[in-house]
């Protein structure tokens, strides 16, 4: 039997009830987070120095067939330093609205993963600055796919659906400000910054 | 098209097609144009998925679509002949694949690669476009999983046939066949559900809820 993940002890210890319960399942440590404070457990474990999670490898959810059961948020945590990994979940009760806090101000890398989520499951992520759907066009209308009510053929007839598809504007996905990385450019880490600026396709400053 | 001299239809409600009646010269000037056109097709590759990796075995060296006149590829719609859609079609490219076959000029040919471009395949499902007759018309359906290069060349001797039996006496066939603007649909909304009726294993697919 695997032993649990040193950073589940720690959690527990630093946030007492808000770690509901933890477990290893195939090796890997599962920690059930409360919804309230689960932006603090994952801020934590970015900087608390021992855990360290500086990567978030995803950011993903479960919806089961089980009725009453909860649906799953998943984030797939780890430290790139430590080799380590860490499962957070958080159970939210689907017969409420889905809500939980963005961990865009952490990781930079949850934007897409959190609009990913949203557009399949529709759990909506508070303090995200761009949530809209990203697989699915923008005008798409007919719930969230990977929930276990949603019919696998979709809501309407093909009809309607290919009517739909076929009023959409192609062009009307994509805004500028996602096709260059001119704007995120001061954003960007200095080394890259450096590395961008050199060579003929430098970036012109 | 410069061969065809404006043959303006006299009615072509009444099935009345052209002014003129097929004689030597215009048999003479369909022999020329179709063997022109049939030789030299230039393909815009609409490459979304697995196919798409079979229809480049087609067009690389050891297949070398360029026996047909096709090696070379046209990437921009305007310069394109046949638009061969290699892989499934989602929903959300539905809208894509329509302007690029709007925006190719014509005389225009489609060739439906594989058993999702031609049937929605075994994707069945709520993302997926069942057939893209559905959105643009197909002249050739390559049956396949993928299919294999030898099948897309079958399809593609299949269009040079068809090709060799136009006449520019016909030029309802050069019509172009834009989505009705009344319901924004190709197909009129009743053939569209009923070629996209499940059929096959995916009536055993599962339903959920
Ligand atoms: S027909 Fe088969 S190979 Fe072709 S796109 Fe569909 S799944 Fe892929």
């Amino acid at each position: 039997m695997t032993v649990s993940s040193p950073s589940a002890a720690a959690l527990t210890a630093a946030f007492g009830a808000a770690i509901e319960r933890h477990l290893v399942s195939c090796g890997d440590p599962i920690v059930y987070v409360a919804n309230a404070r689960a932006h603090d457990v994952l801020a934590w474990l970015q900087t608390t120095p021992g855990q360290e999670f500086n990567y978030l490898t995803d950011i993903t959810a479960v919806d089961y067939r089980d009725p009453g059961r909860p649906l799953e948020v998943v984030y797939q945590l780890r430290s790139l330093d430590r080799k380590a990994d860490l499962r957070i979940k958080i159970a939210l009760d689907t017969g409420r609205p889905l809500v939980v806090d963005s961990v865009y101000d952490l990781w930079r890398g949850a934007d897409w993963l959190e609009r990913e989520v949203f557009d399949m499951f529709g759990v909506s992520f508070t303090g995200h600055p761009d949530l809209r759907r990203i697989l699915m066009w923008e005008t798409y209308n007919e719930g969230f796919p990977l929930r276990k009510e949603f019919p696998l053929r979709g809501h309407y007839n093909r009809a309607e659906q290919t009517r739909q598809a076929l009023a959409a504007n192609p062009e009307a996905h994509y805004s500028v400000e996602e096709l260059t990385i001119a704007e995120a450019f001061q954003e960007l880490p200095p080394d890259v910054r450096e590395r961008l600026s050199h060579g003929e396709r430098g970036f012109v400053k | 098209m410069g061969l065809n001299p404006d043959t303006s239809p006299v009615n072509t409600e009444d099935g009345v097609v052209s002014s003129m009646s097929p004689n030597w010269m215009t048999t003479k000037l369909d022999f020329l144009a179709n063997w022109a056109r049939a030789n030299s097709l230039w393909p815009m590759p609409f490459g979304t998925a697995c196919c798409a990796i079979e229809f480049m075995a087609t067009a690389a060296g050891r297949f070398d679509l360029s026996r047909f006149g096709m090696e070379r590829m046209s990437f921009s719609p305007r310069q394109a002949d046949v638009l061969i859609c290699a892989g499934r079609l989602p929903f959300k490219l539905a809208p894509v694949i329509r302007r690029i076959w709007d925006q190719m000029p014509q005389p225009k040919w489609a060739i439906s690669m594989g058993a999702c471009a031609s049937t929605g395949g075994i994707f069945d499902t709520y993302a997926m476009v069942q057939g893209i007759d559905t959105i643009i018309p197909v002249d050739v359906y390559v049956p396949g999983c993928p299919p294999r290069p030898e099948g897309l060349m079958y399809g593609v001797m299949l269009l040079q046939k068809k090709i060799k039996g136009e006449s520019f006496m016909d030029s309802s066939i050069r019509d172009e066949q834009l989505t009705d603007p009344r319901t924004g649909l190709f197909l009129p909304a009743q053939r569209i559900d009923e070629i996209s009726e499940p059929f096959g294993n995916s009536v055993h697919q599962t339903r959920s809820a």
